[in-house]
C-alpha cells in the first residue's frame, strides 16, 4: 500500500447527505474480478446529469471529495472505495462516515477525515468561491488546511501509524500468528466446521 | 491517544457484561495497548461479488487459506433466476462466478454452486445448514452479514481486504463496537411482522443512528419472535448503520438450530447448549445507549423516499418536506420525493406500484413465503402489477414446493423463480426499468438500487402480498 502523509490538491463540494455506497458504484458495475477500472461507475447515475458537481469542468482535477453527512452507508463493497481511488481522489471529507465504508476506506489507503459539519460548510463555501483553492489533508499533523484556515481532525495513532508507513495488516497479524495457533488450540471442539460437509 | 477498546460501561474482571461484550471477550486472540483487539473468525461466509479480489491478493503474497474448514461459499448476488441449467448469458457474471468456482477449487473451500439444492443467498444458506450458532463470530464480505447475529452470534459484514485477512488468518483486528440495546415489549397488533418493527426502528434512530455500535433487541416481542422474525430484524440492523445486531440465544434457537445438518452431536451438543445458555446480557450489564419501543404503537410500515430510514406507517401520508426542521434532511427529502416522483401529502395507501418483489435475506425464508401465500391464496394478482417470487435458497424453493406454495404463487399470476439475491440489488436480469415503481421485501430503497431509475417502497411480505392484489399499497386489513 502506498504511504500516505501528506496531500494537497482541489476539493469537489458533494451537497448531499446519506451517499450511500449504491450511489458511489451501482452493483451492475460490480462483476469486475480486478481492483482496477471502477472508475466508470463512480457515481454512474448521477453523472448523466451534466450539472452534476464531478462533471463540472472546474472539478474535474479535483482529488479531494468533500461530502455531506453518513457518506458510504449500505453495501460493504470496497468497489466504492477503489472506483474513489480509481477516478483520483485520495481522501474524503465527511461529518459522519458509515462504519463498514470507513474501514475499507482506511484499509485501503483512502484517507477519510471526520470534521465537523459547520467545518464542512465553510470548505464547501470555500471551494464553491474557488474551485482552485488548494486543500492539504496532513495526516502527519492530524489537520486539513485551506489558506490560513487550520481545521485539526482525530485519528487513532495505529492506523494513522499503519497508513503513514503504508504497513499491510495482514502481514501484521502474522507477525503474531503464533497467538492464533495458541488460540485455535482452545477452541471447543463443538464449534461447527463446514468440512466434511453435511447435509 | 485514543483508547481503541472503546470505553465500555461494563469494564474491568468480574463486572456484568452485556452479550456482545461476552462474545467478544471469548475471540479475542490478542489484545495490546493501543491496538485494536485481534478477533477470532469462527464461519468464513465467501460469495462471487467480494472475494476475487482477495483470492488474488492471497496468490500474489504465496499465502494460503488458513482455515478452510470455517470458510464455506455460494453464488447468490450475480446469478440468474431463469434457466439456471444453462450457463449465465452475461459473460462479465460467468466470468465472475467461474472465478469463484475455481478460487474454492484451488483453495480447498466447499462450494454450493448454482443448481445445487444448498446454494442460495448466503444469509439464508448458513442458518438452514446449522453452521450459524449462537455465540460465533461471523463475517461475509456482505453487509446483512448482521442476519446471523439472530443466533446470538456476532455477525458483521467486511469489505475485500477484510475478506483476504480472514482468509490468511481467521482474524480481523478491530476496534470493540459501544453496545446499544433496543428493547421492543409488548404484543404486535394483527398483520405487523418483524419486518415492520425494523422498518420502525430504523424510521426512529436514523440511518446513522446504528453508527459504531451493536445492537442487542430485546423486550418481550422480540423473544415471541421466530427465528425467521428474528433475522429480518437483525438483517436490517447495517440500515440502521450497525455493523452488527444480536438477540441473546433461547429454546427457540436451540431448538431451530437442533434439527439442522451441522447441529453438534451427542455429547457436544451438551456442551455447546450449556455455553449457549451463558450467552444473554447479566443483571445490571450497561449499555453505551438504550432506546425503547412499544409494541402495541407499531403498526404495517412502508419507506416512502431513498434510505431506509424514510418510512412511515402505512396509513400516513407522504411527507412535506417543509414540515422537518433539519436543513440536511429537508433537502434529502426534497431530492427523495422528486426521485420517487411523488407529492407531499398523498396517502401513502393511493400509490400504485408496478412490481411486487418477494424474496431477499431479509424476507426471502419459507416464513415469509407462507405469510405471503397464505393472503393471496386463491386470488389472482392485480392486471396491472407483475410479482416476482425469488426463495431466499434453493432448499427454501423445494420446501415450498413440497407444501405447494409454488402453485399459490403460479395460479395468482406470480413468476416463481429460482433462489438468489435477484432484484434486491437488481445485478443480475432482475432488475426494474426507468420509472418502475415496487413494493419490495428487501432491505434497501435506495436510488437506482433495483435497476437505474427504478422506485422502491420496502415493505413486510403481509404488505406485499395485500399490495399484489389491490396494485397500490396496502395492507392485508384493507383486502
Amino acid at each position: 500500500m502506498e504511504k500516505f502523509i501528506s496531500h494537497t490538491g482541489t476539493a469537489v463540494p458533494l451537497r448531499r447527505s446519506n451517499v450511500d455506497t449504491d450511489q458511489i458504484i451501482p452493483a451492475v458495475y460490480l462483476k469486475r474480478v480486478t481492483k482496477s477500472g471502477f472508475e466508470d461507475g463512480l457515481f454512474a447515475a448521477w453523472r448523466n446529469d451534466p450539472e452534476f458537481v464531478l462533471n463540472q469542468p472546474q472539478y474535474k482535477e479535483a482529488t479531494i471529495l468533500v461530502a455531506g453527512a453518513d457518506f458510504g452507508t449500505g453495501s460493504s463493497r470496497e468497489h466504492a472505495v477503489w472506483a474513489l481511488q480509481n477516478h483520483g481522489f485520495k481522501a474524503v471529507i465527511s461529518s459522519r462516515f458509515a462504519d463498514i465504508f470507513r474501514g475499507n476506506s482506511l484499509k485501503g489507503g483512502l484517507l477519510t477525515v471526520i470534521l465537523p459539519q459547520d467545518v464542512v460548510e465553510k470548505i464547501w463555501n470555500a471551494i464553491e468561491a474557488d474551485p482552485s483553492t488548494p486543500v492539504t489533508v496532513d495526516l502527519e499533523a492530524k489537520n486539513v488546511r485551506l489558506g490560513s484556515e487550520i481545521y485539526p481532525f482525530e485519528l487513532d495513532d495505529y492506523t494513522r501509524w499503519r497508513l503513514m508507513e503504508g504497513l499491510d495488516d495482514i502481514g501484521l497479524t502474522l507477525k503474531n500468528i503464533d497467538e492464533v495457533t495458541a488460540y485455535e488450540s482452545k477452541r471447543p471442539s463443538y464449534k461447527p466446521k463446514t468440512l466434511p460437509a453435511r447435509s | 491517544m485514543v483508547n481503541l477498546r472503546g470505553s465500555s460501561p461494563n469494564e474491568g474482571a468480574g463486572m456484568s457484561k452485556t452479550l456482545a461484550e461476552k462474545i467478544w471477550a471469548d475471540h479475542v486472540v490478542r489484545s495490546a495497548e493501543g491496538e485494536p483487539d485481534l478477533v477470532y473468525i469462527d464461519l468464513h461466509l465467501i460469495h462471487e461479488v467480494t472475494s476475487a479480489q482477495a483470492f488474488d491478493g492471497l496468490r500474489l503474497a504465496g499465502r494460503i487459506v488458513r482455515r478452510p474448514d470455517l470458510t464455506i461459499a455460494t453464488e447468490d448476488h450475480n446469478t440468474p433466476t431463469l434457466n439456471i441449467d444453462q450457463p449465465i448469458a452475461d459473460p462479465v457474471s460467468r466470468l465472475q462466478v467461474d472465478t469463484l468456482r475455481k478460487n474454492a477449487a484451488e483453495f480447498g473451500i466447499r462450494i454450493h454452486s448454482l443448481g445445487d439444492a444448498e446454494q442460495g443467498i448466503v444469509h439464508v444458506v448458513g442458518p438452514q445448514l446449522g453452521i450459524t450458532q449462537p455465540g460465533m463470530t461471523i463475517v461475509c464480505g456482505d453487509s446483512h452479514t448482521s442476519t446471523h447475529g439472530a443466533f446470538g452470534a456476532l455477525a458483521f459484514g467486511i469489505g475485500t481486504s477484510e475478506v483476504e485477512h480472514v482468509l490468511a488468518t481467521q482474524t480481523l483486528p478491530l476496534v470493540r463496537p459501544k453496545t446499544m440495546a433496543i428493547n421492543v415489549d409488548g404484543v404486535l397488533p394483527e398483520g405487523v411482522t418483524a419486518k415492520d418493527v425494523i422498518l420502525a426502528i430504523i424510521a426512529k434512530i436514523g440511518t446513522g443512528g446504528g453508527q459504531g455500535y451493536v445492537i442487542e433487541y430485546r423486550g418481550s416481542t422480540i423473544r415471541n419472535l421466530s427465528m425467521e422474525g428474528r433475522m429480518t430484524i437483525c438483517n436490517m440492523s447495517i440500515e440502521a448503520g450497525a455493523r452488527a445486531g444480536l438477540i441473546a440465544p433461547d429454546e427457540t434457537t436451540f431448538e431451530y438450530v437442533k434439527r439442522k445438518p451441522h447441529a453438534p452431536q451427542g455429547e457436544d451438543w451438551d456442551a455447546a447448549v450449556a455455553y449457549w445458555k451463558t450467552l444473554h446480557t447479566d443483571e445490571g450489564a450497561k449499555f453505551d445507549t438504550e432506546i425503547f419501543l412499544k409494541a402495541e404503537e407499531l403498526a404495517p410500515f412502508v419507506t416512502w423516499g431513498t434510505n431506509p430510514g424514510q418510512g412511515l406507517p402505512l396509513n400516513a401520508s407522504v411527507p412535506n418536506p417543509a414540515d422537518i426542521a433539519d436543513v440536511e434532511e429537508r433537502g434529502a427529502a426534497e431530492r427523495a420525493l422528486t426521485y420517487m416522483g411523488l407529492e407531499a401529502g398523498v396517502p401513502l395507501k393511493s400509490i400504485k406500484v408496478d412490481t411486487i418483489f418477494l424474496g431477499s435475506c431479509t424476507n426471502g425464508r419459507i416464513e415469509d413465503l407462507r405469510a405471503a401465500a397464505e393472503i393471496i391464496k386463491g386470488k389472482k394478482k392485480a392486471d396491472s402489477v407483475r410479482m416476482l417470487v425469488v426463495p431466499g435458497s434453493a432448499r427454501v424453493r423445494l420446501q415450498a414446493e413440497q407444501e405447494g406454495l409454488d402453485k399459490v404463487f403460479i395460479d395468482f399470476g406470480a413468476e416463481w423463480r429460482n433462489a438468489g439475491c435477484s432484484m434486491c440489488l437488481g445485478m443480475n436480469p432482475d432488475q426494474l426499468a426507468v420509472g418502475e415503481r415496487s413494493a419490495s421485501t428487501s432491505n434497501r430503497n435506495f436510488e437506482g438500487r433495483q435497476g437505474k431509475g427504478g422506485r422502491t417502497h420496502l415493505v413486510s411480505p403481509l404488505v406485499a402480498a395485500a399490495t399484489a392484489i389491490r396494485g397500490t399499497l396496502s395492507s392485508p386489513a384493507d383486502l
